[in-house]
């Protein structure tokens, strides 16, 4: 079974995305690992981080009454994590747990909002690939519900 | 015109010979049916004498409209096709296929012995009838399957046709390049003439057979003037037709492929009742379904097969629904077959131009006029 | 053409509703000979028939393998059978994977639900030749992980080092370790040369219709893409009309189609 693994630049979200606006988004990146088990962050908190996933599996979760942590959708390896710091409030709606190790590319959240204003090319060149990524993952979900295999 | 080759294979016989033909056809063995009047409307039936015949009727169609009118004249085959078609005998709309019986866990399943089956002889089979058998012919007699019920009733089959005297009102033969002339697929071709010289046939042997049969009436050698005026006939009605395709068969192949979701489905299908006539009256469907029809004590069981339509809800039904529930879809679905796919799947247009659906269809749904809307409104553009 | 007797030799549960059985002629004769994507008309006494297609081992056909999941009458009274019962068999029919437009290709094989079934024979034949494709990804989707038919054979699958078997649920527990979502978003993390790749997609209609629209972009070309399409069926040869999609029949011209030759109807209603 073959890992998926890259680099940063190596990484889907920066396709298409002009040569001066990935050093943009590397001055906001910092790398970290997770272990399985452990959290990127919990629903409720604030959401001050952009994810991109470089290895790994996520697991997000929604807590409810009658469970603490139920499964809604996993994100793997090439694919990004969180849309809540892009408006506000700035706070997580679901938690995400990492199931198998996770290297991901942490873009600061207040560091990207920052350069997004001063730079509306910039700014415009990252919402609308996270407007098309929402889109895809929205027909995705959408697809989920329909419970087709029945 | 230029004159009409003559060969012996082209005879004269008077009116009062055609007792002699139906005799002889009858006594070598065939099953003689023919055209006769029942409930006030010209069907295919058993035949035994030439008064069975339509004698002096013809028939006044238009959208779904046909009544029987009398004619001045005594003519045999004075009328253009009724709602039979010769399918019911070649594609029977009912057989069984087959029974099974059960004992315990064990099953068997056998067919009944069919072999007894009679040659039929067809009278009065018009040009465009003779092109919707062999447009089933390519549905049934493939290199891959063969449907042996077809086969059977289709290999003896003597046919006498008949070159039409008149166009019906919903007739359109022309435009399918269908007729009126009868030019292939005969056993005998007929031409009635009623003239100052009097009432006869013009006749001409297509097969052996054909020539025998004809060769026992009493005849005269077909003289130029005689063929003349056959063609005649026949290109007087090809002048008649009562309706017209405004497009060629080709090209309402791909007319019809561009616009499947053309806005004039939505018009015709509020005017379709699904009532499945034009399936029923058209000579060239052959949609079936099956059935197992088993006793109380389920012990026997047989497998029959029935006639359908792809206008049923039924017809598309997989797990979870079906897949053409609107009227719109269904409709779209036959005219595209008829017209359009028929060509990749067997060679030809499926429709003949015989007109029996408009007729036959009770709110007159005519398909020349509805290729007409889609043609018009794409040179709109 | 009459059915041909055969019994049931076993019966195995595989999901709540799905069994899969094995059959053999009642004639001891050997079952005809396969090609992976066709099917049979299967007969119960007195009820009726229904498509089922082949889901054995084209390279090992004396015996006849047949997954059913209970949906209508004809597939409920299947899924009672018991060893011993008595079935008719018609076929096989239908226009198979071309398994061998693949050769010296990666090849791609997505299955959504009861969609892998059909491919089965497909995993069967490339197992036994395995050096005559390059990479061969299977990608999964079930309805949650009790539903992920053949289970133990997709973990031994998974197990071969030359093949890459990715599985995901549209809803799982929290003991859940693998993926959550739909399995187009598996398209993207598989490995394949979009200019050498051939795929076979088999599940419900949707699924295959994203799944084609996801391997078009990218890159795949629409003559490589292959789906299995279902439609009502009496008489399976051609003759009844049922099964007619566009101008094919998909008892004789499919199941197994080019997805460059229905790409236009794919997308519309009611066709």
């Amino acid at each position: 079974m073959q890992i998926h693994e890259m680099t940063l630049e190596e990484h889907p979200f920066l396709t298409g995305i002009a040569a001066q606006h990935h050093a943009l988004l590397m001055g906001c990146a910092q790398s970290a690992t997770f272990t399985p088990g452990s959290y990127l962050f919990h629903e409720g908190e604030p959401a001050n981080a952009f994810y991109l996933l470089l290895k790994g599996k996520v697991m997000l979760e929604v807590s409810t009454s009658k469970q603490a942590a139920l499964p809604i959708e996993t994100i793997e390896a090439g694919e990004v994590l969180g849309w809540s710091w892009l408006f506000t409030p700035y706070r997580w709606h679901f938690s995400a747990r990492a199931i198998e190790p996770v290297q991901a590319s942490v873009l600061d959240a207040a560091c990207l909002r920052a350069k997004c204003e001063e730079d509306h090319t910039f700014g415009y060149t990252v919402v609308t690939k996270i407007a098309s990524i929402l889109m895809q993952r929205l027909q995705a979900t959408r697809l989920q519900l329909l419970d087709l295999y029945q | 015109m230029s004159l009409p080759q003559i060969n012996e294979n082209q005879i004269v016989f008077h009116r009062d010979q055609f007792a002699q033909l139906l005799t002889t056809l009858r006594a070598q063995g065939y099953h003689v049916i023919g055209p006769t009047i029942r409930e006030e409307a010209i069907v295919y039936d058993t035949i035994t004498e030439p008064e069975d015949l339509p004698i002096g009727y013809t028939d006044e169609q238009g959208g779904g409209h046909y009544r029987l009118k009398k004619r001045e004249d005594k003519a045999l085959f004075g009328y253009a096709v009724g709602p039979h078609s010769w399918k019911k005998f070649l594609h029977p709309p009912l057989i069984r296929l087959w029974q099974a019986k059960r004992t315990g866990k064990n099953m068997q399943i056998s067919t009944e012995e069919q072999h007894n089956q009679t040659s039929y002889a067809f009278i009065g089979v018009r040009s465009c009838e003779i092109h919707a058998i062999q447009i089933q012919d390519n549905v049934f007699l493939r290199n891959d399957y063969i449907d042996p019920i077809y086969q059977e009733r289709r290999q003896g089959l003597f046919i006498v046709a008949i070159n039409c005297g008149q166009a019906g009102g919903t007739c359109f033969c022309t435009s399918m390049q269908t007729g009126p002339q009868v030019t292939t697929g005969y056993d005998i071709a007929l031409t009635e003439i009623i003239d100052e010289q009097g009432h006869y046939f013009v006749a001409q042997s297509g097969t052996a057979q054909g020539a025998e049969v004809m060769s026992t009436l009493t005849h005269r050698p077909a003289t130029a003037d005689d063929l003349t005026k056959a063609e005649q006939i026949v290109a007087n009605t090809a002048q008649h037709m009562g309706r017209q395709m405004v497009v060629s068969p080709i090209e309402m192949k791909g007319l019809l492929t561009r616009n499947l979701e053309h806005p004039r489905w939505n018009d015709v299908a509020q005017r379709c009742l699904s009532c499945t006539n034009c399936t029923m009256a058209c000579p060239t469907c052959f949609c079936t379904t099956v059935e197992d029809v088993t006793d109380l004590k389920d012990e026997q069981t047989a497998r029959v097969r029935k006639w359908d339509s792809c206008f049923t809800v039924d017809f598309s039904y997989v797990a979870g629904g079906s897949v053409r529930t609107s009227p719109r879809s269904r409709y779209r679905q036959w005219m595209t077959h008829k017209l359009s796919t028929w060509f990749e799947q067997f060679g030809s247009s499926g429709c003949v131009g015989c007109g029996r659906c408009i007729t036959w269809c009770p709110v007159g749904i005519d398909i020349t006029a509805e290729v007409r809307a889609i043609h018009e409104s794409e040179q709109e553009q | 053409m009459l059915p041909r007797l055969y019994h049931i030799l076993h019966r195995q549960k595989e999901l709540a509703n799905t069994f899969t059985f094995i059959l053999e002629p009642c004639d001891n004769a050997t079952a005809p000979a396969f090609a992976s994507g066709q099917f049979n008309m299967l007969y119960i006494f007195g009820i009726g028939e229904i498509p089922l297609s082949i889901s054995g081992d084209p390279t090992h056909t004396d015996l006849l393998i047949h997954t059913v999941r209970s949906v209508g009458n004809v597939s409920q009274a299947t899924c009672a059978l018991k060893p011993q019962d008595i079935v008719g068999i018609r076929g096989p029919f239908g226009n198979p994977w071309p398994i061998e437009q693949a050769r010296g290709k990666d090849l791609l094989l997505i299955a959504g639900g009861l969609g892998l079934a059909p491919l089965r024979p497909v995993m069967y034949q490339i197992l036994a030749q395995r050096e005559q494709y390059r990479n061969v990804t299977l990608l999964y989707g079930a309805r949650t992980p009790e539903d992920i038919l053949y289970r133990k054979e997709c973990e031994s699958w998974r197990a071969h080092l030359d093949l890459d078997i990715a599985i995901t649920v549209d809803r799982a527990p929290t003991t859940w370790r693998g993926s959550i979502g739909v399995v187009t978003r598996l398209i993207p993390r598989a490995h394949f040369e979009p200019q050498n790749t051939i795929a076979f997609i088999c599940g419900p209609e949707i699924m295959m219709r994203f799944s084609a629209t996801e391997l078009e972009k990218q890159g795949i070309a629409t003559e490589a893409i292959y789906v299995s399409m279902e439609r009502n069926m009496k008489c399976a040869i051609g003759f009844c009309g049922h099964c007619q999609y566009g101008s094919a029949f998909i008892c004789k011209d499919g199941p197994v189609l080019p997805y460059s030759h229905v790409r236009n109807l794919f997308f519309l209603r009611e066709i």
